[in-house]
């Protein structure tokens, strides 16, 4: 025996970092995804930890669907500016001229046209060769038979039946002019792992998901918060304050709270603990046809 | 000895309420994390047996339950019972197929361990997929039908993980309650299992005795079969000691990636593939073969004494040397091998056959080169292995080089496992996979479609000094004249030529 031993979250680490270090070297043009949400908010941390003393050297994109809880919004800036990311921000602003949103459109549509295509639009438009996620394997279905480097073909497609073996650590980063790799460094991390990593790294995240008292209306079974003026009239009269946090972060009007007290990591982790619902089933987009994840998976979401 | 393992969730709940919830956090936070593959045919109960240990350690949730038992009653094999086969069948289209078609992770954790668990399908076509589940495996689950006993696919996936080298294996015979749970049935079961796994080379066997549809020995110890006195599997699992299992004897030290953020600054990324590398220590940077000495070993969270694997650090050196991505940081007292010339087995995974006549692309660590392959020595009858794995065919030594690699053996084609020679354009700097699974492993890229055609697993060097010389063209920069504000036009258009296949190795001044 050794005492040259790795507790399993310094071990996770480790290798996203290889994992990020291998796409810089590797790629062109890498860029990582933002989301703002937790994962995110680990993923941006170790992309710190993999080139620190230097600078990172890619840009953080935040795909902005116009619908994002403000704070969302008011936490991106404040990160990026205060550990000198560059930040890219980008908008599908034609539909969002045309007016389209959940309330109007529903959940599909918006999420087609403001999600997947404008990040698209934007890979497209940058010339991204490769784009970092902090999706994880343990979150639903069809994220936990993808690679950690995935191949998308020159339409931002993923083939769930054609994937490239992938051995070891060594990724196979080849690409033709067009295609691009999707790349999940956090893909072995589980949801208490990322809770625990925040708590121990001190790791800033969105007020959101620590419980205080919000403006809250139950629509479709979901608690929603009322973010802005948007709201359709009809629910404003039943807008109510609610002690109420969020387990996943995403447009404010597909995102259900759930009621909770918890406004330490502690306190969050201890709900989870005994908790009978997975984080995603507040959110209102999985569930909008069968087996709904693989299907916008195909399409270019993630 | 042991508390019932349990896992998170229900831990809590037996746990008294008012235990400080940052203790049980602190205590999770020193969780060490155990990656396991699992192998069986169709119909051994594979499924279940994940399925099992994830719903008895209550990482289900509600909502994926009633999820599946809807599904379990539109498409399920199990009747008007919960399936919980159809947890692990993610995709849509293999739910609908009714096998896994595909490599799925899975994670679960107990009051002792985390847990990865890579769930590989056991049929004949897909032994790309097991390959690929299984090489980060420290451990292996086997399982049999105790009524039909070591048959052909048993076979098969004991010899991937010996491939693998995959240093644990757990035998877990299941449905034993369709065999009355008898001990004779077991008794034999393990006999012919151990004939196999010495011929194989194969140390570390634990076997269980199980029934997952019913939970035996699974979490907890079986009182229908008094006659077993080992532990129930989870409690083995959660046990088992693996870091150790390491090489943490030779330095090998890829280097990822070049960290310059200023002029004072000079730091060379990697993650240790084997060793430890000690603050002060003399080193040397390969291929320069320059001796220096480690300045520091910097990472985010500051300096460290020394690093291990599998850590990611960034190295400083004493002296300025000229290192680049692909070069390798080791002691002056274990040198890998360094050469282009290697025997290996190799595992085809590509729908399309082996062409001897192609340049592939070889990763290998942080390395990239243009490779052929020159030989095909061997292939193996992976449903009847005579051998070890790593039992070389033929011979190494030049005199005999010749003579046994030129045989009749025909190309490989999709899940074909065999021995062959390897040429690379590059020098690389490697160890036979028995000795580190680090260095000794390297994939091949087809050139053209670029898909991951094979996988390797080193077995030797070979001889170098009776091969025609077909080094790379080299641009010999300083020696054409050709100053450093020219380099950056010159690495780009020589990337577009080497996406075309044409390599060419490129000299430049040291700065």
């Amino acid at each position: 025996m050794n005492n040259y031993h790795l507790t399993h979250l310094q071990e996770l680490e480790a290798e996203s970092i290889h994992i990020i270090r291998e796409v810089a070297a590797e790629f062109e043009n890498p860029v990582m995804l933002y989301s703002i949400g937790k994962d995110s908010s680990v993923m941006v941390r170790l992309a710190e930890k993999a080139f620190a003393p230097g600078k990172v050297p890619f840009p953080l994109m935040h795909i902005d669907s116009k619908w994002k809880f403000r704070e969302m919004i008011e936490f991106r800036d404040r990160y990026a500016a205060e550990h000198h990311w560059n930040l890219i921000v980008e908008s599908n602003m034609e539909a969002f001229r045309a007016g389209v949103g959940p309330f109007t459109h529903g959940s599909k549509v918006h999420t087609d046209l403001m999600k997947t295509k404008a990040l698209l639009d934007a890979l497209n438009k940058y010339k991204f060769d490769a784009a970092f996620g902090g999706a994880r394997r343990d979150e639903e279905k069809s994220r936990a038979k993808e690679r950690i480097f995935s191949f998308r073909d020159q339409f931002q497609q993923w083939d769930p039946k054609n994937q490239r073996p992938e051995l070891w650590d060594i990724y196979n980063a080849r690409i033709h002019k067009g295609e691009s790799i999707r790349v999940f460094p956090l893909s072995n991390w589980t949801e208490l792992d990322i809770w625990q990593y925040i708590r121990i790294e001190h790791i800033p995240i969105v007020p959101l998901y620590f419980a205080k008292e919000r403006p809250c209306v139950e629509i479709d079974g979901n608690i929603i918060m009322a973010d802005d003026d948007r709201l359709p009239e009809k629910y404003r009269p039943l807008v109510r304050p609610r002690m109420v946090r969020f387990r996943t972060l995403g447009c404010w009007p597909l995102t259900g709270a759930v009621e909770s007290t918890a406004t330490t990591i502690e306190e969050i982790v201890k709900e989870m603990m005994v908790t009978t619902k997975s984080e995603r089933t507040t959110r209102v987009i999985d569930f909008d046809q069968e087996a709904s994840m693989e299907q916008k998976k195909r399409e270019g979401y993630f | 000895m042991a508390i019932p393992s349990s896992c998170l969730h229900n831990t809590y709940h037996t746990m008294n309420k008012q235990t400080d919830i940052r203790a049980y956090l602190d205590a999770d936070e020193q969780k060490d994390l155990l990656r396991l593959l699992t192998a069986g045919s169709v119909d051994d109960g594979k499924s279940t047996l994940i399925g099992r240990l994830l719903f008895d350690s209550k990482k289900l949730y509600d909502d994926q339950l009633a999820a599946l038992e809807r599904d379990s009653k539109r498409v399920g094999n199990a009747g008007d019972s919960i399936d919980y086969a159809l947890l692990l069948d993610g995709l849509k289209a293999e739910r609908e197929e009714g096998i896994t078609i595909d490599v799925a992770y899975r994670y679960f954790s107990t009051n002792r361990r985390k847990f990865i668990i890579a769930d590989t399908p056991g049929h004949e076509q897909y032994t790309r997929n097991m390959i690929t589940g299984g090489s980060t495996a420290d451990l292996a689950i086997i399982l049999i039908d105790a009524r039909k006993g070591v048959i052909t696919q048993t076979r098969r996936h004991t010899y991937l993980v010996a491939l693998l080298g995959i240093k644990h294996i757990v035998l877990a015979v299941n449905k034993m309650d369709l065999v009355d749970f008898g001990k004779k049935v077991f008794d034999d079961i393990v006999t012919d299992y151990r004939m196999l796994t010495e011929r194989l080379g194969i140390g570390d066997v634990t076997c269980f005795p199980l029934s997952a549809r019913n939970g035996d020995n699974v979490v907890e110890r079986s009182s229908r079969m008094p006659w077993y006195d080992g532990p129930a599997l989870l409690d083995f699992l959660e046990t088992v000691p693996v870091h150790t299992d390491r090489n943490f004897t030779d330095l090998r030290f890829p280097v990822q990636y070049v960290l310059r953020p200023d002029l004072n600054f000079r730091g060379f990324c990697g993650k240790v593939a084997s060793g430890v590398v000690s603050q002060g220590d003399e080193v040397v940077a390969l291929p320069s073969m320059k001796h220096t000495h480690v300045k520091s070993i910097v990472t985010y969270d500051g300096t460290l004494h020394e690093a291990f694997p599998p850590q990611s650090v960034t190295i400083t050196l004493q002296d300025e040397i000229d290192i680049s991505r692909g070069d390798m940081i080791v002691h002056p007292d274990s040198i890998p091998h360094i050469g282009r010339h290697f025997t290996t087995m190799l595992v085809w995974m590509d729908e399309q056959p082996m062409d001897t006549s192609k340049k592939f692309f070889l990763k290998h660590n942080t390395n990239t080169t243009r490779s052929t392959i020159i030989a095909v020595r061997s292939k193996v009858d992976v449903n009847d292995p005579t051998d070890s794995p790593f039992h070389v065919a033929g011979s190494t030594d030049v005199r005999t080089q010749q003579a046994t690699t030129d045989t009749d053996v025909s190309p490989f084609t999709l899940n074909e496992i065999g021995q062959v020679d390897i040429l690379t354009a590059k020098t690389l700097f490697f160890d036979a996979y028995a000795d580190n699974r680090q260095t000794g492993a390297f994939i091949l890229i087809d050139p053209i479609t670029n898909n991951t055609s094979a996988v390797g697993m080193i077995l030797a060097p070979l001889d170098e000094s009776t091969l025609e010389n077909d080094a790379t063209p080299t641009l010999d920069l300083p020696a054409l004249g050709i100053t450093p504000d020219h380099y950056a036009a010159i690495d780009a258009a020589v990337r577009d030529l080497e996406r075309q296949g044409l390599e060419i190795e490129v000299i430049k001044a040291h700065d």
